[in-house]
């Protein structure tokens, strides 16, 4: 079954056109990844999927029913907001429990059910306190377990990592991860962070303007993008681009290559000026120039190379993408 | 305050200032308390003597007290007052909360509408409210005073409340909507309670002037069971002699509730409650 299927989905404000035909399949358990840069729709088409907006035209279907009409709440989804959203003046407890209130559950239920989520997510100790008196990554904790309790059939994550610093967040990723495989519930996750992405989906969906660049695993996309867009986005560093001619004369194509998979070769094609080294122990980070245009390899180990130096870098060529002119793969 | 930046000299002369003008604004006050301790004759021969053996005297006191009826009057301000701020407090928040919540034609050009009171001032209309106050029967009813205050109160309560209202985090209230709270629920449960402090901020602003005036009570309400206090006090003041003990009195009384009102709204604005919610 799939848990939300989305049919040839536009939204408008006013005469900015913002989603543009999106066609996208969730299947049951499935823990999909919407990623872009800013602005590109990923928000609204989230908010179009829980109601918060109007589709200005297509289906949205959550577990196979048409909910285009139908209120936030009786969706049967949950959402996490970026900026938690509690509510100030309940305490964790409450927060909790205020939507199985507002569905009616009995006492008991919601009992029970504050109890188990609050045990997964370690919050037993809080539950007492009010949103003022909790730590930034325990007020997501709480937000996430505000929408465990409903035990939605779809989960909603705006960005729920980026208020958190570095260390919490690679937590926090760790703990959604386990709360996927536990729940075994469909998540739809919005972030602009594409090791996020990466590292969390089962499936990627990436947005660019309002469309659909490409659908697919972390590694389909990471191994075969369709486009420059998609080559650029995911991977970190970001893939290198050049024109072909740089290797093989004549070639108006752009090539592209990973910075993983360009190497120290004395007789490679690419002969480059480094410009600055970023020693992180494992991997170095080269970054150099080669005939004005700037490329970042990401060597394994430790190198001694230093500013100034001339060096010689080849690649594979299996490894190396090419690009026309408008951007996509050939 | 940050420790590092405060030297005892500003601190001095901040402190100086802010006891300066408590003194200077508090004089009146207090020039009128203890005046109302005191005789007749005393309040003329030295009005800035506090009361002594000699000249204490509760004769005001008593006269407010036999003469005419304080209390109802008393009663009759707090009901005009408390009823008005409630009326003003309710439908301005909810007036508010459309305004700021809700994409609809015309939005901008209601909020200027119900903006455009701030500018007029309503006494204006006076000649028109007592013919329509007459027409619909409410002379000589504390309903008149009330329905006027709180026409008289919205524009700016509905100005004020609306640009706090902006301000709740839009993520919270969608957090509502998805947890299946109802817009009235949004509305009473968590928007009211976040904008509190412009809510208090807007029924200081009301209060005082309503408590204070004389204009409406005096047109619209001037029978003896409708007096309001100012209007009740006027009394001891004649066109040839005036019982100033009485008068004095009679506002020494009258600052009580007010200021009880002040500080329980006052409370509320010093207090921040959205912290911890977002972020």
């Amino acid at each position: 079954m799939t848990a939300l299927t989305l049919t040839n989905v536009n939204k408008s404000f006013g005469d900015v056109h913002v989603l543009k035909d999106i066609n996208i399949e969730v299947e049951d358990g499935e823990f999909v990844v919407f990623v872009g840069p800013s602005g590109c729709g990923k928000s609204t088409l989230l908010r179009v999927i829980a109601g918060l907006e109007d589709a200005t035209s297509g289906e949205v279907h959550i577990g196979g029913t048409l909910v285009n009409t139908t209120p936030p709440s009786k969706r049967g989804i949950a959402m996490v907001f970026q900026s938690y959203a509690l509510y100030p003046h309940l305490n964790v407890r409450k927060n909790m429990s205020l939507a199985l209130k507002q569905e009616r559950q009995s006492k008991a239920v919601i009992e029970e059910r504050v109890a188990k989520a609050s045990k997964m997510l370690d919050l037993e100790a809080y539950l007492d306190r009010y949103p003022s008196e909790l730590s930034g990554g325990q007020r997501q904790r709480v937000a996430i377990g505000r929408a465990i309790v409903r035990e939605p059939k779809l989960f909603l994550f705006d960005e729920p990592l980026s208020n958190l610093d570095a260390a919490l967040r690679m937590n926090t990723r760790l703990e959604i991860a386990n709360l996927h495989d536990t729940l075994a519930a469909s998540m739809i996750y919005v972030t602009h962070d594409q090791t996020e992405a990466m590292t969390l989906a089962d499936k990627i969906v990436v947005l660019r303007d309002g469309r659909v660049e490409q659908i697919g695993s972390p590694m389909e996309l990471y191994n075969n993008p369709v486009n420059q867009f998609v080559a650029g986005f995911l991977g970190s560093p970001a893939m290198n681009f050049m024109p072909a001619g740089f290797v093989s004369e004549g070639d108006t194509r752009t090539l592209g290559v990973r910075p993983e998979d360009l190497r120290l070769q004395p007789d490679g094609d690419l002969s480059a000026a480094v410009q600055h080294v970023e020693h992180l122990g494992g991997d170095t980070n080269v970054v150099a120039r080669v005939k004005g245009t700037q490329i970042t390899a990401r060597l394994f180990g430790q190198h001694s190379i230093h500013q100034g130096e001339t060096v010689n870098f080849g690649f594979s060529p299996g490894r190396a993408f090419y690009f026309n002119a408008d951007g996509l793969r050939i | 305050m940050n420790k590092a930046r405060t030297n005892p000299f500003n601190t001095t002369a901040m402190h100086g200032a802010l006891i300066l003008y408590t003194l200077i604004a508090l004089f009146p006050v207090f020039v009128i308390l203890i005046n109302s301790f005191k005789t007749r004759k005393a309040i003329f021969r030295e009005p800035l003597a506090l009361p002594d053996a000699e000249s204490f005297s509760m004769i005001g006191y008593q006269t407010v007290m036999k003469q005419g009826d304080f209390f109802l009057y008393f009663q009759n301000s707090m009901i005009v007052t408390v009823a008005t701020l409630f009326f003003v407090l309710l439908f301005g928040a909810m007036a508010a909360f459309a305004l700021a919540e809700y994409r609809f034609k015309g939005n901008t050009l209601m909020g200027l509408y119900l903006a455009l009171g701030i500018m007029i001032p309503i006494r204006i209309g006076t000649v028109a409210i007592l013919e329509m106050m007459v027409a619909g029967g409410l002379v000589n009813t504390l309903w008149a005073l009330i329905l006027v205050y709180t026409a008289q109160g919205l524009p700016l309560a509905v100005f004020i409340l609306s640009e706090f209202m902006r301000q709740v985090s839009d993520d919270l209230k969608n957090a509502a909507r998805v947890d299946g709270l109802s817009e009235y629920a949004i509305f009473f449960q968590l928007v009211l309670p976040l904008v509190r402090p412009a809510m208090a901020t807007v029924a200081v602003f009301n209060m005082i002037p309503i408590w204070n005036d004389l204009w409406f009570p005096l047109i619209l309400a001037p029978a003896e069971e409708t007096k309001t206090l100012t209007l009740g006090s006027q009394v001891f003041i004649g066109q040839f002699v005036t019982d100033w003990n009485a008068v004095l009195s009679a506002l020494s009384m009258a600052i009580l509730p007010v200021l009880i009102l002040y500080v329980i709204f006052s409370r509320q604005l010093i207090r921040g409650l959205t912290s911890g919610a977002v972020k």
